[in-house]
């Protein structure tokens, strides 16, 4: 989960980092009583790039500054709306720099971060000028000791006073990115004032969901709604879906997201359902939807989903194809796919492209297709063979 | 010949009593793994399946002695039953559980490093070496195992669980056996992945080839381009990508955690590109890595 940039600077506070003087503004809320001076209006949305995308601007003239913070509140960013903005008073800039922790995914350690430029994309940097970033892995058991932090901020030229405070800085963000379980922790750009003064103009702190049971209050933040406007979160047929994968707990048939196509799909699990909609389009297919079952779904969930994608304007065929499966049985998946056509009014040998999911019960399960002359294969037919029979099918 | 473990192998389950570890307990034994006991904390003097439970590994170690320990605890407790474990001398930790705390994973994984023990998963149906050992839900029950593994001299790492058996079924299916076969785990951080296992490939002299199933996310595929360049890996790889849409799909999140391309980084192509430079195969499409292997067996 992305922290909104003014719940990450709250953090940045509590643990001493400063952050520009600000005042937060809630769509409708009246800023005429607020006494500004230049000032830089920034939306509240949980994505990066927002500077590009005209979601921050600089004010320098009263007179502008009501149009100005309407067009932020109005300005949808990759599908995103802020609920919220923060105006914040301009900083006269010395100097910037990048520091982040995050996770090195290869080396399986936390890893510490730092540019003597900051204000930049990170990895556009990374690719024309790698000798300008250092980085210093470190343990959860240490932690990033402050002469650890200025190891590598010394590394990059700079000394004096200025080294201490900036070390103090990237230390403090490292115990963020710990004690927060977060997966980014990132201040781009730190800078230092004219006053001396070193300053988080921004930041961008992502915590791990798989964590948040253990952060209340954080969790509380995933579960709150209004923070911003998701315009584009879910398509009504994608909706509909997500009610079907939560009729009851028994396994997974969800994750469906809507494409153009004319080819229904229920596939699963996650890498095989990868690799089915990939077959499909390689021979030519236009997949109607992609979507993820396994788990052992009931027959009940299995049933309605087929229901669901037969009717969608424009499908007629399903082809179902799953990885040989061990912990879900292929008659209830069976069972589900031809009451969902039937109920639908269609004819199962004419609606399945082709079945195949091989597997746990699969002699039940052939039975009933048999049953309803379902065009079926089992395994020693690959996925992408299944894949370019139900094409050819259709 | 498998890696990482064999049929002298003795196993303990932490988490025996639940529902899964119980039944992937009788799984393993059926397909004749040495389970020696399972650890559930307040349930000492259970069995199941015949085999005893204590309340902690100590106990159960003092009464049995074994190499392996499979987790399959709530994922809040992970942490902690990994860490009994490497403290009671566990050399070999598959971690079945899902959704663990990142920060918990690297932490085991230090704890492992001091210990000089090997992690697989978190998030992994877990591993089978044919004819040997399974370890964890791979496969499932042996009617079906059966059917898709046969021992033989190609190696399987994937990122996928299910599609371990499925790559497995493919080679079966075109008449090529499996050494070792681990699912290494769909977390963007795992014990073991691609580039600690292809060491362990590479010096096993029973395993011919290896196929590696993955997916778009994270940046190991780029890093084990690097490690095969710069270390001069003679073992033919055979890797396959799954999800070559999701590069059309930046931002989204599909099957596992780790299944996520941001901005330019881990889409499918990009992977593909660097494994070719180092001279690793790439099957276009699935029954593809049949095909391409039958020219190094």
């Amino acid at each position: 989960m992305r922290l909104l940039e003014y719940e990450a600077k709250s953090i940045l506070t509590q643990y001493g980092i400063k952050t520009p003087k600000g005042t937060l503004l809630s769509r409708n809320e009246d800023p005429a009583d607020i006494n500004y001076g230049p000032c830089v209006i920034k939306s509240q949305v949980p994505i990066g790039g927002r500077k590009k995308q005209r979601g921050v601007l600089d004010s320098d003239e009263e007179p502008e500054l009501d149009r100005q913070i309407q067009s932020v509140f109005e300005t949808e960013i990759q599908g995103y709306r802020p609920a919220m903005v923060l105006i914040e008073e301009k900083v006269e800039v010395a100097n910037e720099f990048f520091m982040a922790v995050t996770y090195d995914t290869v080396k399986k350690r936390p890893v510490a971060i730092f540019s003597s430029e900051g204000g930049i994309d990170i990895e556009e940097l990374a690719q024309k000028e790698p000798e300008k970033i250092c980085r210093e892995h470190f343990t959860f058991r240490d932690g990033l000791a402050e002469y650890k932090a200025r190891q590598i901020i010394a590394d990059t030229g700079i000394s004096d006073k200025l080294l201490l405070g900036v070390g103090s800085v990237l230390s403090k963000l490292a115990t963020i990115f710990i004690e927060k379980d977060a997966t980014i922790a990132e201040i781009n750009p730190l800078v230092l004032t004219r006053e001396n003064e070193l300053i988080a103009l921004d930041c961008h702190l992502d915590i791990d969901d798989d964590a948040l049971f253990r952060h209340k209050d954080l969790a509380g933040l995933q579960k709150d709604g209004s923070r911003y406007e998701f315009l584009h979160s879910q398509t009504d047929f994608e909706r509909k879906a997500a009610e079907i994968d939560n009729l009851d707990h028994r396994g997974v048939a969800g994750r469906v997201i809507e494409f153009d196509g004319n080819l229904g799909l229920i596939i699963g699990g996650g890498g095989a359902s990868l690799t089915a909609f990939d077959a499909i389009r390689a021979h030519g297919g236009k997949p109607a939807n992609y979507c993820e079952i396994g788990g052992n779904p009931s027959v009940k969930k299995v049933k309605e989903l087929t229901r669901h994608i037969l009717s969608k304007p424009g499908v007629e065929q399903i082809a179902v194809i799953m990885n040989v499966v061990s912990n879900t049985r292929v008659d209830l998946v069976a069972r589900g796919i031809i009451k969902g056509i039937l109920e639908a009014g269609e004819k199962p040998s004419e609606t399945v492209a082709v079945f195949r999911v091989p597997g746990a019960w699969e002699e039940e399960g052939i039975k009933i297709l048999k049953k309803y002359g379902v065009r079926y294969c089992d395994r020693k037919v690959s996925i992408d063979q299944a894949a370019q029979m139900a094409v050819s099918q259709g | 010949m498998p890696i990482l473990a064999n049929e002298n192998t003795r196993v303990i389950v932490q988490g025996i009593t639940g529902r899964e570890a119980s039944a992937f307990t009788k799984d393993m034994m059926d397909y004749g793994t040495q389970v020696v006991a399972g650890v559930t904390p307040g349930k000492k003097g259970q069995s199941v399946y015949g085999v005893p439970v204590y309340d902690t590994v100590r106990q159960a170690m003092r009464q049995h002695s074994a190499e392996v320990s499979i987790i399959s605890v709530p994922p809040a407790l992970v942490k902690g039953a990994a860490q009994e474990a490497i403290e009671n001398e566990i050399k070999l930790i598959v971690i079945v559980s899902e959704r663990v705390p990142r920060r918990d994973t690297i932490e085991i994984l230090e704890m492992a490093d001091e210990k000089k023990a090997r992690i697989i998963g978190p998030n992994t149906l877990g591993l089978i070496s044919p004819g040997h050992i399974k370890l964890g839900m791979a496969g499932g029950p042996v009617d079906d195992l059966v059917k898709a593994y046969k021992p033989g001299e190609v190696g399987i790492a994937s990122r996928s669980g299910g599609m371990t058996t499925e790559v497995a079924n493919l080679l079966t299916n075109n008449g090529i056996g499996q050494s070792t076969c681990v699912g290494i785990g769909g977390d963007p951080v795992v014990g073991s992945n691609f580039i600690d296992l292809i060491p362990l490939f590479d010096k096993d002299p029973d395993t011919r080839a290896v196929v590696l199933f993955s997916e778009p996310g994270g940046v190991i595929e780029e890093r084990l381009a690097d490690y095969v360049m710069e270390n001069k890996i003679k073992l033919p790889i055979v890797a396959f990508i799954a999800g070559k849409f999701v590069d059309e799909m930046p931002g989204v999140r599909f099957g596992h955690a780790a299944t996520i391309v941001e901005g330019d980084r881990g889409s499918a192509r990009g992977k593909i590109s660097r494994l070719r430079e180092a001279g690793i195969h790439v099957a276009d499409s699935f029954s593809d890595i049949s095909r391409i292997l039958k020219d190094y067996l």
